[in-house]
């Protein structure tokens, strides 16, 4: 198939930026939308040119460090996968493809299409553990009795990857669908009660600090999302956050 | 506490609880309103009582005014705040394809509100202050619907009426659930509030519609 890319390329994060356009032919409709963007540099080089800068690292779905927001979608049009995952079938022969960054003052440029996310990593370094004695007399965590509903809660927080699609999505660009998840994950766990409330105000504090708007419930973070991370984790960390601050 | 108030999640639930009690507010307006319906006396009566009673006069209207217009400071705050947050802006940015138009339109349909709110104030609110605390004329409990039909005879006030109604409708459409969510309101009973908020969203905003068109058309 044959496409035309209309690709944002901004040579630092001082750079102002503009959307460029590309023509890729032959592209299979097999190829994952990073092989093709692979294509696309592969050219670039040949002809001498800067290759399009862009994230990726597992490219199964797993590591969360892919982003994109291609034709006005974080991870393109289909649900449930990163862009890694998303094919190029997807697509048709001859359409035109909009290709940019995650946009949100908290994820900042850093070359064409990556962003910084370390607005992520601070949040979760502001409470997003537990603190474990590692020194030999660890409890099994098995002995600890867990609803088996609980647990499959916790389990579905803890499967975002902390790609930051949810800020992407956002019209606010709220990043409270992450937060939440991570707050959630704990929460739900015996051995994450003891900090929890700690824990949700030292996060939600930072998360306001990094300049992340506000949520106003659109879901659209929830549709979005590879994970399927569910709007009942911002309804819990909403409750937590009460919690730990009234009570 | 100073952090907790000024933080994003105080401010979602503060504005959840102010949606909450001006929703509660809605039903009581309409059930005043639909007496006009259905007889001229008791809708004197009813309206009397909301006009005199000290403890609606100097107390639920004074919260009422509060409510009103915190929700609307504190929308407006909160819009900005997320207006700046995403400093550039997409290209191509497919808004529909995740959220409702209503979710993502809350202000569009919040201003409309506020434009409709300024001038039911100027037809109602205004000449009722000016009439008891002003000017200080005689009460006449029979009053009140005269005023009524005399306000909905004009095409171009209830067309105005009618469409303010209509963005009510979708805002509530989405500002219903919304509030419960905001509060941390999510679990087995979520479908049976979102169910039952659609039918509140489009029945009350409905009631109001039936009233200003039945006083047009049969003064």
């Amino acid at each position: 198939m044959n496409l035309t890319l209309k690709i944002w390329r901004q040579k630092g994060p001082q750079d102002k930026g503009q959307m460029v356009e590309y023509k890729v032919t032959d592209i299979s409709e097999h190829m994952s939308f990073l092989e093709m963007m692979d294509v696309l540099n592969e050219q670039l080089v040949a002809k001498d040119e800067v290759p399009i800068a862009f994230d990726h690292d597992c490219r199964e779905g797993i590591c969360g460090m892919c982003s994109l927001h291609i034709n006005g979608e974080p991870h393109g049009p289909d649900r449930g996968i990163t862009t890694c995952q998303l094919h190029m079938r997807t697509f048709k022969d001859g359409d035109t493809i909009y290709i940019e960054p995650w946009r949100a003052k908290a994820f900042p440029v850093i070359k064409d299409l990556i962003v910084d996310r370390m607005a992520f990593e601070r949040i979760q370094q502001a409470g997003g553990y537990i603190s474990v004695n590692t020194s030999g007399n660890t409890q099994d965590a098995n002995a600890i009795p867990i609803s088996k509903l609980n647990a499959d809660l916790s389990m579905d927080a803890a499967a975002c990857i902390g790609c930051g699609a949810c800020v992407a999505s956002c019209k606010n660009s709220s990043a409270m669908l992450f937060v939440s998840a991570k707050v959630s994950q704990f929460a739900l766990l015996p051995q994450g009660k003891i900090e929890a409330a700690d824990r949700v105000r030292n996060m939600v504090k930072q998360m306001d600090e990094e300049g992340f708007g506000n949520c106003t419930n659109t879901g659209a973070c929830e549709v979005e999302c590879p994970k399927g991370i569910s709007l009942e984790n911002i309804a819990r960390m909403n409750r937590e956050y009460l919690k730990a601050s009234i009570i | 506490m100073s952090g907790f108030l000024s933080s994003s999640i105080a401010r979602k639930v503060a504005m959840a609880l102010s949606a909450l009690f001006l929703i509660f507010f809605l039903i009581i307006h309409l059930a005043v309103n639909l007496t006009s319906l259905f007889s001229e006396e008791v809708f004197n009566q009813a309206s009397h009582f909301m006009g005199t009673n000290p403890l609606i006069q100097f107390a639920m209207q004074p919260i009422l005014i509060f409510g009103v217009v915190f929700h609307f400071v504190m929308g407006f705050v909160l819009e900005l705040k997320n207006k700046k947050s995403r400093n550039v802006k997409y290209v191509k940015y497919n808004g529909a394809a995740s959220a409702s138009w209503m979710s993502r339109n809350m202000a569009i349909s919040g201003m409309a509100i506020l434009a409709f709110i300024v001038l039911h104030f100027i037809d109602f609110w205004f000449p009722e202050m000016n009439h008891k605390y002003i000017e200080f004329l005689p009460e006449d409990p029979t009053r009140y619907f005269a005023e009524l039909q005399h306000k909905f005879t004009n095409p171009l006030r209830v067309g105005a009426y009618v469409i303010a109604f209509i963005l009510l409708a979708l805002h509530l459409l989405h500002g219903f659930q919304s509030a419960f969510q905001s509060i941390g309101f999510n679990n087995k009973y979520t479908k049976c509030v979102k169910n039952f908020g659609t039918i509140y969203s489009i029945v009350i905003p409905l009631g109001f519609i039936i009233i200003a068109l039945c006083h047009y058309f049969n003064h």
